[in-house]
């Protein structure tokens, strides 16, 4: 053991600011892919429910395709290879990104965009990444809260004179929620560890800081263990926040 | 479109050398798509039996066995695996006082990591039992250890079939992250591909993530048949 550690200097300076941004990247790309994955993973879901078979089999491929295929090939996929298929006006519009980007408005004295948020092709397509994959996952526990819910329900609810989306909204989706909300906290949780991925991309979150650490600072060990607790403390507290509501809000049913 | 090159890479992709030797991947240097197959079948290997214990020690009633147990699964479910990656990568030297080689390094976090979601499957699988059985076995003169090891555990290992099958296919999907320490797997001759041939990047790419579909669209598939297999002489009353 000849490695010295130097925890005191990751708390101050440069490494401190450092993690600081890192941390806040990797917060804004884990909200920013966690709410686009959670309307295209309802829409998905829904495509895979209703009656059409073209839309079922399309919805069962993409599931299919992206749960089983690794996070890291779908960004090298996104960032290396999607220009070959995306329309060109659409890829220069990508790339040029200040001429749709709500301009660099200011917030509290900070630009919003530049120091805020760094938004650059990696970012979109990082976020792009995440989502995508993030969405199979959520279409499918969806789509299993809703089917957990006994189909007579539904007849039931058609008996008593509801009509089909109101029997969804006040009878299937209530229960089918609160069996849902669990899982998706968690793969919201999955989603702030993948996140990390996006290092690869060059996209500067808290995992590509520690390595920014580690080569500029020459202190590994220290980086990752900050790195690693700040990981720790948010699943933490995630995970207490759905012991908590699992304590309040789950009834125990009986069927 | 450039199919023809991703298809005339598709060696490269597999075996990670374009003359393909049977005895080069398995004596000397594992590469391509057999290093991946590697890294997870002996990384599955491993976490078993990490679950397994880490989940039992969950289990004691006693609270030095059990405390390390819960921190162990807790704060590993808790990290990315990119990060434990790294972490032990750079802390494996400084315990050992020599550099690792990445491919062991990675082998060794791919067995911790999801040894940890193992021992949560492992502590479902013997809590998704009746009570009873365990009583029923203690009655008949069975000690604890014995009825653990005769009864509840053939039971629970069939319980824990689907969920171990999905930690398999998360692990073999996992293994591309040894790509980025260079480990030369499937995701890694990508990357390599991706670099030489500039105007393929497309094709490379989709043929590698149909590649891993294969592998883990064969797993769930060889998964379902297990299942049915081993629960032919379950009760069918439930």
């Amino acid at each position: 053991m000849d490695y010295t550690f130097h925890w005191a200097r990751m708390f101050s300076g440069e490494p401190a600011q450092w993690m600081w941004d890192g941390f806040c990247t990797t917060i804004q790309i884990s909200t920013i892919s966690l709410v686009c994955a959670m309307i295209l993973g309802v829409i998905i879901c829904i495509l895979r429910m209703t009656p059409f078979k073209l839309f079922k089999w399309f919805s069962l491929a993409y599931t299919e395709f992206f749960r089983n295929t690794p996070l890291l090939v779908q960004i090298f996929f996104w960032y290396n290879a999607s220009h070959f298929v995306i329309p060109k006006a659409i890829n220069d519009w990508m790339n040029d990104l200040y001429s749709w980007i709500p301009g660099p408005f200011t917030l509290f004295g900070h630009h919003f965009v530049g120091e805020w948020m760094l938004l650059n092709v990696e970012f979109i397509m990082g976020v792009i990444a995440l989502t995508v994959y993030t969405s199979a996952f959520i279409a499918e526990e969806i789509r299993a809260g809703i089917f957990s819910i006994p189909k007579n329900q539904l007849e039931a609810s058609r008996a008593v004179g509801l009509s089909f989306l109101q029997g969804y909204r006040y009878v299937i989706l209530p229960q089918a929620l609160r069996i849902v909300i669990p899982p998706l906290i968690s793969q919201a949780l999955n989603l702030i560890k993948n996140s990390s991925l996006v290092m690869v991309l060059g996209v500067t979150d808290l995992m590509y800081q520690a390595t920014q650490i580690e080569s500029y600072h020459a202190m590994p060990f220290e980086a990752f263990t900050v790195a690693l607790l700040i990981y720790l403390a948010i699943s933490l507290v995630v995970s207490f926040c759905i012991t908590m509501y699992n304590k309040h809000f789950m009834i125990q049913v009986m069927y | 479109m450039h199919w023809d090159i991703a298809f005339s890479n598709l060696d490269y992709f597999l075996y990670g050398t374009t003359s393909f030797d049977w005895r080069f991947p398995f004596i000397h240097n594992p590469e391509g798509l057999v290093a991946s197959v590697i890294l997870a079948f002996f990384g599955i290997f491993g976490a078993f039996w990490i679950g397994l214990a880490a989940g039992l020690m969950r289990m004691s009633r006693r609270w030095w066995v059990k405390i390390p147990a819960v921190c162990y699964i807790e704060v590993i479910r808790g990290m990315p695996l990119l990060l434990l990656i790294f972490w032990f990568y750079y802390l494996a030297p400084v315990i050992t006082g020599q550099t690792m080689p990445a491919f062991s390094t990675t082998m060794f976090c791919f067995m911790v990591f999801t040894g940890a979601y193992v021992g949560e499957i492992v502590r479902a699988g013997v809590k998704a039992l009746p009570m009873g059985q365990m009583e029923a076995a203690r009655s008949t003169g069975l000690s604890h250890a014995q009825a653990m090891k005769l009864i509840i555990l053939p039971q629970a290992l069939r319980n824990m079939i689907p969920s171990f099958v999905n930690q398999f296919v998360s692990l073999t999907k996992d293994t591309s992250l040894a790509a980025i320490l260079g480990v030369i797997e499937l995701t890694r001759t990508g990357i390599q591909v991706d670099n030489r041939e500039t105007v393929a990047s497309f094709e490379i790419w989709i043929t590698i993530a149909c590649l891993y579909f294969l592998i883990c669209f064969i797993l769930t598939s060889y998964s379902r048949r297990l299942e049915a297999q081993l629960s032919r002489y379950q009760a069918r009353d439930r």
